[in-house]
């Protein structure tokens, strides 16, 4: 062993180290990759020796070739080894290697469990801190969910060094293992107040992390962190905390409101530049968030304004960059305020630095109007003529098309100045976005029906210029608009000066040096050409014309024939064919003209590009359903496993296609035809008008083409934008001047000219009409193509997995597993202890600690529950709505009950009827008189199974006759001196996640009640129902105006996709009340409460398929007990039907067994005893939190009792 | 979060490559050079921060570097990082370098790249910012270097 050791140190001094390994390489600069080939051979060798610390070294040297680029993960098994050697210094370097090279794919990364484990809890702090910093580069899902409990623990760790890694590495455990963030996180929050500032930051920053994805979950810790941000001095917290408020201000106004003085204090006082700015941008994030309405901000906007153009004019650069970014934001607000500093704009324009400019840029895309558009575009120009290096030339050219294109071009007065642009930035050498240019040449000449005169003539101009030809070859980048050139030249051939000029210039042979695509757009619009000169020259009566146009076709257009382009040459020698042919007949004299024409016929209409994917799902049609059902081995097999009773099996017979078919069928075709109207591809039956345009007026706008000869790099034949400048300032003001001419001629006549249906004018832009009757022809949807955006969401987004409710209490099944420890084993040979991923049970021994911490857990819970509903008082300046009182049970409404109970029971039998109908259950008990009567002549009619469960009820029914004034199961939901708002929440078995709430409005005031919105935050387990099109936080609106003393029912249905728990849902009515006083906009904040007990459904059950129901032994069983109970037991009973909709199956003396379905269909049976002043109910459901909510809730109906 | 901490010399060769996302070790080398070309460009009186476009991330990310002597301090952050907070905290390492190498010089992160990364961890962890406090930083690295130095003895 000694000798070993001996041997070993001596082995040691042989081996390079470190430092001679950067020696050597450094040393060997010419070979420098056969040396290291050879250094790692070498290391291979010391890998394999038994000394740890030779190991060590070999490990070491590799990650520092991991750093060069050299891939070590061949060594991971070397890594896990020193990863567990026991001294600080050579874990320490397997730690940093395997942070440097391990990565989910590592498969032995898995072997790593135990060790890690091991570490975390090992005495030495540096152990742990070491282990922490490692796990934290390579967490895995495993790993995270297997160490998720341990280092839980080590958050309440007694050494703070130990805290703050273990806090901040619970961020990456949430990512990897979101289920551990709910068990985590009272932990974590209680780490915000930790005494030490290190731990209290990394807090912070872990839930700045979570926030910023998930903002509305962490809404309730605002007062907290308000707390902190005015008690902290640590500025690197504070900044942390005044971001978080900048990403949760947008969900919560009020907020805002309560940020601004704070943090303009902190404006003010603050001597630090980074909290400075990130003040700001915290501030003009609250002002966005209250952007209306809020006339006492503008001190705070002129604030901001005032202190960004201090950053922007600092000699900083850092600082005018950060200045320009944050100006970016307050522009999408309040334009106005930055428009005022223009000039400190364009003057960034011309900084040396590139970042800098760009973002002045940014700027200049918000701060264009009608006015100054010409003119910013002008400056831009000359930036791009000055520009050096393409990448900022390409960046300007996508701003000037970005400016002048936004909101559907919005901006541009004349599009003849518009397409002049865009011909003068064709002139740019080596740019990328020739197919940007391009792309709006299409647009403009497609959509712009007016300037199609024009533009066919620059583009005809274009294609004539030998310039863009000539580069095709070595800057592929340009060429592209010749794609558009051809195209509107072909497609609007008719506005064509000379036609025959432009059909040469087409034909050229140069043109067949041009990529394959564009060719072949050239190909088919030298048809289109050649189409409409014929028909002139036929028109006119040239026949020789006529045929020389032929020849020259059947001339060039070989050349594309032999073109290595498919698509070129078959559409060529097609093309050629079909001219060869016309030849023959115009040589016998046929008039062709009219046929070839008519090859082109129609008009293609912008399709919007994502018109494809809204065109809504014709209702009934499941494109998920099989066509054809898929063979299925054995029939036998149960679709449903859940379904135990007869009933359920037939509930769910085929019906609807039957139903539907033949309306159905119409429908569609109707769709189809609607769809085939509104698609440019299909050709129409009947030819549309073709090319018919309204009228072009403008036309003496047109400038005389000018050949500017001097400047040799001027395109001839292309007019300088600049003119359109100068004619538009002549242009408005001579429209200006008759303007107040017309205005003082008939001021009745309220047709100022709104002519632009897309603009949306500013007040100054009002004035300037566009110099062309512009019609922008809009893109075209489907018919009811539905608006929602959710196609810009990324499925894949991992921080989705985060957007947890964090306000839930935590459920038993969300504790984090806790793994046996089996660390003892040799770590020597890892494969031993390969931790099993399963979930474990529990270990006895800490099973004790484990309850601690649950009644731990516990009371935060509460606490914070409390808090978070504090939250509102805290924001509000209002006092906070009275809670709403829970209903008060009374024996009336036991009655009730029973009677309905009765009505359910009767009801078993008429299933088979009622079994689609989708009526609510629940609304039975309004019509309880008449569901009286019919429940009684029903039982006499009960199938001999049910005997008991019918002769129970009727009996129970009997006795208790005296009954006040039916009782509902509306429960007060919230009022105030305007209105009375109350509530019923009913399940229905149609839809198995959703629950349709009926909303009673009730006007108590004197005033009419009008434009009722109820505005609902949704959480991430229940949704409202919005209609299409609206957003998450748009309210919605209720369908009627309340007269005084007049009450309503409004319904809004609810998507639940977890049942098993119950669920708050906070909520705002706004309405305006007005009476003759004058119109008041008023508030009554509610919060809905979805007991478990309403995702129920009262469905009888037969006594024979309750019982095949408990023996199938899947069902979890749970019971509680009440004491102190006089009510009779059929009250009782009657109780638990009419509250939490459940039927009674059989009765015994004081015993019944009790059944009631939900939404999702969970069976819950009860068994309900009677003892002498008490009453224990045993329930049975197939799950277990939903059965043990139920009964929760159940207690608290009968300790009312 | 920081989504990478590079660190290079006038020349672009590596001294420390910290990554807190996986990319393999070809693209890894890819990124530094890219970045190197980005920064060499640059004035040194022209703003620390760029755009990081098609390097990792996208739009969200910015490099913020700084350029002391001989090396180029470059850190890949997203956006929930305060810019100017960045370089503080790039300042706050290399003085922590300085006071453990004293007077920090290349040499010393070319032969001490393991030290430089046990510094790195007590600043940044697993791509958060651990630690600011300068004097809490060195501390901890002090402690560790004697509990080494204890472990070393003890092999004797």
């Amino acid at each position: 062993m000694a000798l070993k050791m001996v041997k070993g140190s001596i082995d040691r001094m042989f081996d390079k180290n470190l430092q001679d390994l950067v020696r050597g390489i450094r040393n060997h600069k010419e070979d420098e990759a056969k040396y290291i080939s050879q250094c790692i051979d070498e290391i291979k060798q010391e890998l394999k020796q038994d000394n740890i610390a030779v190991k060590a070294n070999a490990v070491c040297k590799l990650t520092y070739l991991q750093m060069l680029g050299y891939d070590i993960s061949w060594a991971a098994f070397n890594i896990i080894e020193v990863m567990s050697a026991s001294k600080f210094t050579f874990k320490r370097i397997g730690y940093l290697a395997a942070s440097q090279s391990f990565h989910e794919g590592t498969d032995v990364i898995m072997l790593t469990t135990n060790q890690i484990r091991k570490d975390l809890s090992s005495p030495s702090q540096y152990d742990t801190g070491v282990a922490l910093t490692g796990l934290s580069c390579f967490v895995t899902p495993d790993l995270a969910r297997d160490l998720a409990n341990d280092i839980m623990t080590l958050m309440s760790h007694t050494k703070p060094y130990i805290r703050k890694k273990a806090v901040l590495i619970m961020y990456k455990v949430f990512l990897k293992y979101p289920e551990s963030l709910r068990p985590a996180f009272p932990r974590l929050k209680e780490k915000l107040e930790d005494p030490d500032p290190g731990v209290q930051s990394a807090a912070v920053n872990v839930i700045c992390e979570l926030a910023r994805r998930n903002p509305k979950n962490y809404l309730s810790l605002a007062p907290l962190f308000f707390k902190l941000m005015t008690s902290s001095t640590n500025n690197w917290v504070l900044i942390k905390i005044i971001k978080l408020f900048g990403a949760l201000t947008p969900l919560e106004p009020r907020l805002g409101k309560k940020l601004i003085e704070p943090l303009t204090n902190l404006i003010h006082s603050t001597s630090a530049m980074s909290l400075l700015y990130e003040c700001v941008n915290t501030v003009i994030a609250v002002l966005i968030s209250l952007s209306s309405g809020m006339p006492n901000h503008s001190a705070s906007i002129q604030l901001c304004v005032q202190k960004l153009r201090i950053l922007i004019e600092d000699s900083d650069q850092n600082l005018k960059y950060l200045g320009l970014l944050a100006m970016s934001k307050i522009l999408k607000t309040h334009p106005k305020s930055v428009q005022s500093h223009k000039d400190l704009i364009l003057q960034c324009l011309d900084d040396k630095d590139e970042s800098i400019r760009l973002r002045a840029l940014d700027l200049l895309y918000g701060m264009v109007s009608k006015k100054n558009l010409m003119e910013i575009v002008k400056k831009l120009m000359t930036h791009v003529d000055k520009a050096e290096g393409t990448t900022y030339r390409d960046e300007l050219l996508t701003k000037i098309i970005d400016i002048c294109s936004q909101s559907n071009y919005q901006y541009i007065t004349n599009f003849e100045w518009y397409i002049s642009i865009l011909v003068e930035l064709t002139r740019l050498e080596g740019t990328r976005h020739g197919h940007l240019i391009a792309a709006q040449m299409l647009d403009v000449a497609i959509r712009v029906k007016a300037i199609r005169k024009f533009a066919v003539s620059q583009m005809s101009a274009l294609l004539d210029s030998a310039h863009l030809l000539a580069s095709s070859t070595q800057r592929n980048g340009i060429c592209e608009v010749l794609y558009a050139a051809a195209w509107i030249c072909g497609e609007f051939s008719e506005h064509l000066q000379e036609p025959h000029h432009t059909l040469e210039a087409m034909l050229r042979p140069r043109v067949t040096t041009l990529p394959g695509h564009i060719q072949a757009v050239y190909v088919q619009n030298v048809v289109k050409l050649y189409a409409s000169i014929l028909q002139q020259k036929e028109q006119a009566g040239e026949a020789e014309g006529a045929q020389a146009v032929t020849q020259l076709m059947v001339d060039r257009l070989p050349q594309f024939v032999q073109s290595a382009d498919l698509e070129v040459q078959e559409r060529a020698s097609c093309i050629l064919q079909l001219v060869k042919h016309i030849q023959k007949l115009q040589a016998k004299d046929v008039p062709v003209a009219e046929e070839v024409s008519a090859l082109f016929a129609g008009e293609l209409n912008p399709v919007a590009p994502k018109a494809q994917k809204k065109v809504p799902v014709p209702e009934g049609l499941d494109l998920d359903a099989w066509i054809n059902e898929p063979l299925s081995d054995s029939e036998s097999e149960d679709e449903r496993p859940r379904a135990v009773f007869h009933e359920e099996e037939q509930r769910r017979p085929k019906h609807r296609p039957s139903e539907a078919d033949e309306e159905e069928l119409a429908r569609r075709r109707e769709a189809r035809k609607q769809e085939q109207a509104n698609n440019p591809f299909y050709i129409k039956s009947s030819p549309s008008p073709q090319k018919r345009y309204q009228d072009t007026p403008g036309v003496e706008h047109i400038p005389v083409v000018q050949i500017d000869l001097s400047v040799p790099l001027k395109v001839p034949g292309l007019p300088m934008s600049d003119q359109y400048v100068k004619l538009e300032e002549e242009r408005r003001h001579r429209q200006k001047l008759e303007k107040d001419k017309r205005r003082k001629k008939r001021k009745e006549k309220e047709k100022k000219g709104k002519r632009r249906h897309s603009s949306l004018p500013t007040e100054s832009d009002e004035d300037i009409a566009p110099a062309q009757q512009v019609d922008i022809v809009t893109e075209e949807m489907p018919e009811n193509a539905l608006p929602s955006d959710e196609d810009d969401k990324d499925p894949n987004d991992p921080y989705r997995a985060l957007d947890i409710d964090l306000d839930k209490p935590l459920a038993d099944s969300e504790k984090l597993p806790i793994q046996k420890h089996r660390n003892t084993e040799t770590s020597k040979s890892p494969e031993k202890d390969v931790p099993m991923v399963e979930k474990k049970s529990k270990k006895p021994k800490k099973k004790e600690k484990k309850h601690k911490e649950k009644e731990r857990d516990k009371e935060k819970r509460k606490e914070k529950e409390k808090k978070a509903e504090d939250l509102d008082f805290w924001l509000s300046t209002t006092p906070p709505p009275a809670p709403a009182p829970a209903p008060v049970p009374s024996t009336d409404e036991c009655e009730d009950a029973k009677t309905e109970a009765q009505g359910e029971e009767d009801d078993a039998e008429g299933q088979d009827q009622d079994k689609k109908s989708p009526k609510p259950k629940k609304k039975k008990h309004r019509k309880e008189k008449e569901e009286r009567t019919k429940g009684k002549k029903k039982s006499k009619k009960q199938p001999p199974g049910s005997e008991e469960a019918a002769g129970e009820p009727v009996q129970n029914g009997a006795p208790e006759e005296e009954q006040l004034p039916p009782e509902s199961s509306y429960s007060l939901l919230a009022e105030n001196s305007y209105v009375k708002m109350t509530c019923d929440i009913r399940g229905s078995l149609q839809e198995d996640s959703q629950v349709t709430v009926a909303i009673v409005l009730e006007n108590r005031s004197s005033s009419i009640l009008k434009g009722m919105e109820l505005s609902v935050l949704d959480s991430l387990n229940a949704r409202m129902a919005r209609p299409q099109g609206s957003s998450v936080h748009d309210g919605v609106p209720v369908p009627f105006q309340l007269p005084p003393g007049v009450s309503n029912e409004a319904q809004y249905v609810f998507t639940i996709q977890s049942i098993v728990m119950a669920q708050k849902l906070k909520g705002t009515l706004s309405f305006i009340a007005k009476n003759d006083e004058g119109a008041t906009h008023e508030k009554l904040d509610f919060r809905l409460h979805f007991s478990c007990s309403s995702y129920l459904i009262t469905t009888p059950c037969y006594s024979d398929a309750f019982a095949k129901l408990l023996e199938s032994g899947d069902l979890s069983m749970s019971s509680v007990k009440v004491d102190g109970i006089r009510m009779s037991f059929q009250n009782l009973l009657a109780k638990i039907c009419f509250h939490h909709h459940f039927s009674v199956v059989e009765r015994v003396d004081s015993c019944a067994s009790m059944y009631s379905r939900s939404i999702q269909g969970h069976h819950v049976c009860l068994l309900v005893k009677k003892g002498e002043n008490s009453v224990s109910v045993d329930g049975k459901c197939s799950d277990s939190t939903l059965l043990s909510n139920l009964l929760e809730e159940m207690k608290a109906t009968l300790a009312k009792c | 979060m920081i989504q990478a901490i590079l660190v290079f010399n006038n020349h672009g060769k590596p001294r420390l490559v910290r990554f807190y996302q996986r990319f393999p070790e070809e693209i890894q080398q890819q990124i530094v050079r890219e970045t190197f070309h980005l920064v060499l460009k640059r004035d040194d009186n022209i703003c620390n921060f760029l755009e990081g476009g098609s390097l990792i991330g996208g739009s969200d990310y910015k490099l913020i570097y700084r350029h002391y002597a001989t090396l180029y301090f470059v850190f890949c952050v997203d956006s929930s990082e305060s810019e100017l907070g960045i370089l503080d905290l790039i300042q706050v390492f290399v003085e922590t370098l300085d006071k453990c190498f004293e007077n920090v010089c290349e040499l010393d992160l070319i032969f001490h790249m393991d030290k430089v990364h046990y510094i790195l961890q007590e600043v940044v962890m697993g791509g958060m910012v651990l630690e600011t406090n300068m004097n809490e930083i060195v501390a901890q690295i002090e402690a560790q270097n004697r509990l080494e130095k204890s472990e070393d003895q003890v092999l004797g």
